[in-house]
């Protein structure tokens, strides 16, 4: 048996079909999970997908923390069940506290969707083993709320502790502090990034290449691995 | 104030009405009379002023785009025609796909961004309500002087409005146009295309049928907004003196809208509803009134029953608001439960407003008092015919003889790079990337194609790699120097796009942006074009599925130039051998094909070095296009090109500049015997593309070339960092990269 990776939808999520077709390409079985249900129907890891939640009104990510399905993300993330945050998931991750700092407006005002070169900062996540340290990839960025800030302590900490998880490439596309395109929690499990690696898992489609199929990869070789 | 019923109005047949304010003609209003018997109620009067109003009726227009039904190629693709929500194809493999283009360009000069976005919050339902799955967008855009002030205002603001809302909506946007000229500064062309997807048997149509089933309006609330839209905005002409209009266009909220079409998704695939209607322009009037005459009986609603966001609005202003994301569905009281139950589950508010009656009348009620007692035909499809006097223009000829090709042209190798660099530099042909990158391309997982590329494509299925490609054209600076042959340029620009990429032309879709109906020069561009459109598809093989016309665009007694833009969809069997326009590998040998002649009437070069529009657009050859068409399929199909790109707009080095750019490589190009450089590279002959061909297919594709009949000419090799043209000049990549890719942010940004 494979492993089961949940994929949230909330109201106004974009990106739920496009995850589960990624964690099917990489060999999981894809559970589509409810924003008003608690159940998390035993699923081995879960993934938050972009969009626009709640319509981001408030802030990006601000409604979707309260919701009921995210009582249980929480409470699992918190006793080590991996969850990857893509772009509004990485918002609302930083909304329910468990990653730092917050994502503003783009530097620039505007959205912006380019295919963006990143730098893997460390593979000892849940989410990004199998790729090497220090390995360029390139994957959809498409956001208006993209600029990753925190405190500067929170900045040296994250860096100190090797949490910074991706890094922006040849050219830093909304502001985000130290480049910073992701980041991941002190036990490894809890990943949060702007760009979309969902996007980047099949050739043809979008970039045409598939440097974002190593996110589903990874965690599906630790979730059986661990069996 | 007293209630206007109908037993009122039958009692003061002399009260004063307003129909002139809303934007009734005497004669239209004194019809209304003689179909009612009596006059019509404030309702009644409000429902009639928007339905009949050019946007809604095509009054003017209606004579003209009969030729569509008429001059109709053998194709048997076609499954939904002309008059529905939008038109559907087949695309095999028990695919269905429904596509339409729409213009939303008085609201967006008024109010950029909720203009351009309700655009396309409107275009969308309109795919949704066909029964398909929305799966991209396209948004051919036309704007005043590059460099003009007010450009400033509406260009960003109108950008931020698609990508705000169908990025939220999580459609890929995959196509589309950006034309500078200043004749759309006081009346900018906003035009919204989207393109659905569903199974044959899915297809839903606007009708209300079945006495006894239920009436249920579902989605946003009804507010004050884009009260008369239709009437006010879209079919009258601008006065640059007149009042404000704000208040008649339209707020959108494409979170309300993302949940619209999940839910209604999971309606159609419940198979609840028996006929569904979006609320677009005209509102509830047009829903109501339309599903009640297509369908077999009549229709009774009670208004006051109609979930409001402003209790004080008046029943006449809920007909005729055009609040947006909002739906009608006509469900069978067994189904009613079922649908509230899925309404419930996204959050979308849904009410039983009325039913569908025995009788053929359309009856409204407000707190129990009939406001309004029509028959629903004399609203929706019965409306005002004209036959408007048209004549070509005095000055046409004059125009047509003032010949772009006795221009002064370059007049030696060095003169003829520097305007080659000022026109790849210039707002029309420079890259739209700022633009284009603040829309969202890649949602969906499906992208196999979009901007820059000459069609976008989507796949359709993942098992067997089914797709669909999108195009869209208009060179109203073609079309106004001969609006006949000018819409057939149109088409043949789009379809040799969707051919370029791989992908088989199959129907066509059109946005019409034409001036005021009311001047028979502007009547004579309507005519022409439509008569060249209507036979250039006949020609093509093309069915027109349906379509859209927007008059009244100009300024005072300025008219825009005629604009007709065409959509035409492809559709391709395995989108791994689709062709990209990106040159990739040195060493590959470029092909031209088709035959250049001097032709530089309307063209880019005329326009970016002399400030000219004069004499004759390039000549039409559709059985040339069909061939051109044919070989670029074929040749996409069996590997024998790894890149196309079709010469449009800029001519045959644009085209090469894009290709090289977009692939980071350069080209050696050799000027053919026969030519000079000049007319090889500037000028705008139609029927021609330019092909990467690896050398191992050389002879294979060349002699299919001969074949078949198709001139193909070697110009060239793909081959190091610069574009090098023997003999006269070498403009190196960086440079050519400068020049594209920093007009528009250096202007917008």
């Amino acid at each position: 048996m494979t492993a089961r990776i949940g994929v949230v939808t909330f109201p106004g999520t974009l990106d739920d079909r496009d995850t589960q077709r990624a964690v099917r390409v990489a060999g999981a079985e894809a559970v589509p999970l409810w924003h008003r249900d608690k159940d998390l129907k035993q699923v081995d890891a879960v993934v938050l997908p972009g969009g626009f939640s709640y319509g981001d009104y408030l802030r990006a990510g601000a409604i979707s923390r309260f919701s009921p399905v995210m009582e249980s993300v929480i409470e699992q993330a918190k006793a080590g069940m991996p969850v990857l945050g893509i772009c509004n998931g990485f918002q609302v991750l930083t909304e329910t506290h468990l990653l730092p700092g917050a994502m503003l407006r783009n530097n620039h005002l505007h959205f912006i969707c380019r295919d963006q070169k990143l730098r893997v900062e460390t593979n000892s996540t849940a989410w990004t083993a199998d790729y090497e340290v220090g390995q360029e990839i390139s994957i959809p960025l498409k956001n208006i709320d993209g600029r990753y800030v925190a405190d500067e302590r929170t900045l040296d900490m994250l860096e100190a502790e090797g949490r910074v998880a991706f890094r922006y490439l040849d050219m830093n596309p909304n502001g985000s502090l130290r480049d910073i395109a992701g980041i991941t929690n002190e036990a490894g499990n809890v990943v949060g990034l702007m760009p979309h690696p969902e996007h980047a898992v099949e050739p043809l489609i979008g970039t045409g290449r598939t440097d974002g199929l190593g996110f589903f990869t990874s965690i599906l070789k630790k979730l059986v691995d661990a069996r | 104030m007293t209630l206007d019923t109908v037993k009122h109005a039958t009692e003061t047949p002399e009260a004063a009405q307003p129909w002139k304010e809303l934007g009734l003609k005497e004669d239209e209003y004194a019809r209304i009379r003689e179909i009612l018997g009596r006059r019509p109620t404030g309702a009644e009067l409000a429902m009639y002023s928007v339905m009949w109003s050019e946007h809604c009726s095509y009054k003017s227009s209606k004579v003209h785009l009969k030729q569509f039904g008429e001059k109709v190629p053998d194709n048997d693709a076609m499954l939904v025609g002309i008059g529905e929500n939008a038109g559907v194809v087949d695309v095999g493999q028990g695919y269905a796909v429904t596509f339409k283009v729409e213009s939303h360009n008085h609201p967006s000069y008024i109010e950029p961004y909720q203009g351009a976005a309700t655009g396309v919050g409107g275009i969308v339902r309109d795919i949704l309500a066909m029964g398909a799955r929305p799966v991209a967008v396209v948004d051919p855009l036309r704007f005043g002087a590059a460099d003009h002030p007010d450009t400033k205002r509406v260009l960003p603001g109108v950008v931020a409005g698609i990508g705000g809302y169908g990025n939220c909506l999580g459609l890929p946007n995959i196509g589309g146009e950006v034309v500078f000229d200043s004749c759309y500064q006081g009346n900018p062309l906003v035009n919204a295309g989207c393109i659905g997807v569903m199974k044959h048997e899915d297809i839903h149509l606007a009708k209300a049928s079945g006495t006894g089933n239920k009436v249920i309006l579902y989605g946003a609330r009804t507010g004050g907004d884009g009260i008369g839209g239709v009437s006010v905005l879209a079919s009258e002409t601008f006065e640059s003196t007149g009042p404000a209009k704000r208040p008649a266009v339209q707020v959108g909220d494409p979170f309300q809208e993302k949940l619209l079409i999940e839910c209604t998704l999971e309606i159609f695939g419940e198979k609840l509803v028996a006929g569904i209607q979006d609320l677009g322009g005209a509102g509830l009037s047009c829903a109501t009134s339309e599903l009640a005459s297509a369908g077999s009986g009549g229709m009774r609603v009670e208004l006051d029953t109609v979930p409001l966001r402003d209790s004080s609005l008046s029943p006449e202003e809920i007909l005729m608001s055009e609040s947006q994301e909002r739906m009608c569905a006509v469900v069978e009281p067994d189904k009613v439960d079922r649908f509230m139950e899925i309404c419930e589950k996204w959050d979308v508010i849904a009410t039983v407003i009325g039913e569908v009656t025995e009788g053929e009348r359309l009856e409204i009620f407000w707190h129990g008092e009939q406001i309004v007692d029509v028959p629903p035909r004399t609203v929706a499809h019965e409306g005002p015919v004209y036959h408007r006097p048209y004549e070509r223009p005095s000055w046409q000829d004059a125009l047509q003889a003032d010949d772009a090709n006795k221009l002064a042209r370059p007049a030696n190798a060095a003169e003829l790079r520097e305007q080659i660099l000022k026109l790849v530099a210039s707002p029309n042909q420079a890259s739209k990337a700022w633009i284009t990158d603040q829309y969202d391309r890649f949602v969906q997982g499906n992208t196999i194609l979009a901007q820059p590329e000459d069609a976008g494509m989507v796949r359709v299925d993942e098992e067997s790699n089914l797709g669909v490609a999108m195009a869209t054209d208009g060179n109203g600076r073609y079309a106004k120097l001969d609006p006949y042959a000018g819409a057939q340029l149109a088409l043949a620009e789009s379809y040799r796009n969707v051919a370029a990429s791989g992908a088989k032309p199959l129907a066509i879709s059109n946005c019409l942006n034409f001036g005021s109906p009311e001047d028979p020069d502007v009547m004579w561009q309507f005519a022409e074009a439509t008569r060249g459109l209507a036979d250039g598809c006949l020609a093509l093989g093309t069915p027109v599925t349906g379509g859209n016309v927007s008059l009244y665009n100009q300024t005072g007694e300025t008219a825009i130039h005629p604009t007709p833009v065409v959509a035409v969809l492809g559709v391709i069997d395995d989108v791994t051998r689709r062709t990209p326009i990106a040159f990739k590998e040195e060493g590959q040998l470029l092909y031209l094909l088709g035959e250049t002649t001097e032709e530089f009437g309307g063209s880019a070069w005329s326009q970016v070095v002399h400030d000219h529009l004069g004499g004759l657009p390039p000549k039409v050859d559709l059985e040339r296009e069909r061939l051109l068409g044919e070989i670029l399929i074929s040749a996409s199909r069996d590997g024998m090109i790894d890149a196309a790109h079709d010469l449009s707009d800029g001519g045959l080095v644009q085209a090469v500049v894009e290709s090289c750019l977009r692939g980071g490589v350069g080209a050696r190009l050799v000027v053919p015997d026969g030519l000079d450089a000049f007319t090889f590279l500037l000028s705008e002959s139609a029927g021609r593309a330019v092909v990467s061909v690896p050398r191992s297919e050389e002879l294979r594709f060349t002699d299919m070339c001969g074949a078949r009949g198709l001139p193909v000419t070697r110009i060239g090799v793909v081959d190091g960092d610069a574009v090098e043209v023997q003999g006269e000049f070498t403009l190196p990549l960086d440079e050519l990269r400068t020049a594209h890719a920093e007009t528009i942010p250096g202007l917008f940004a």
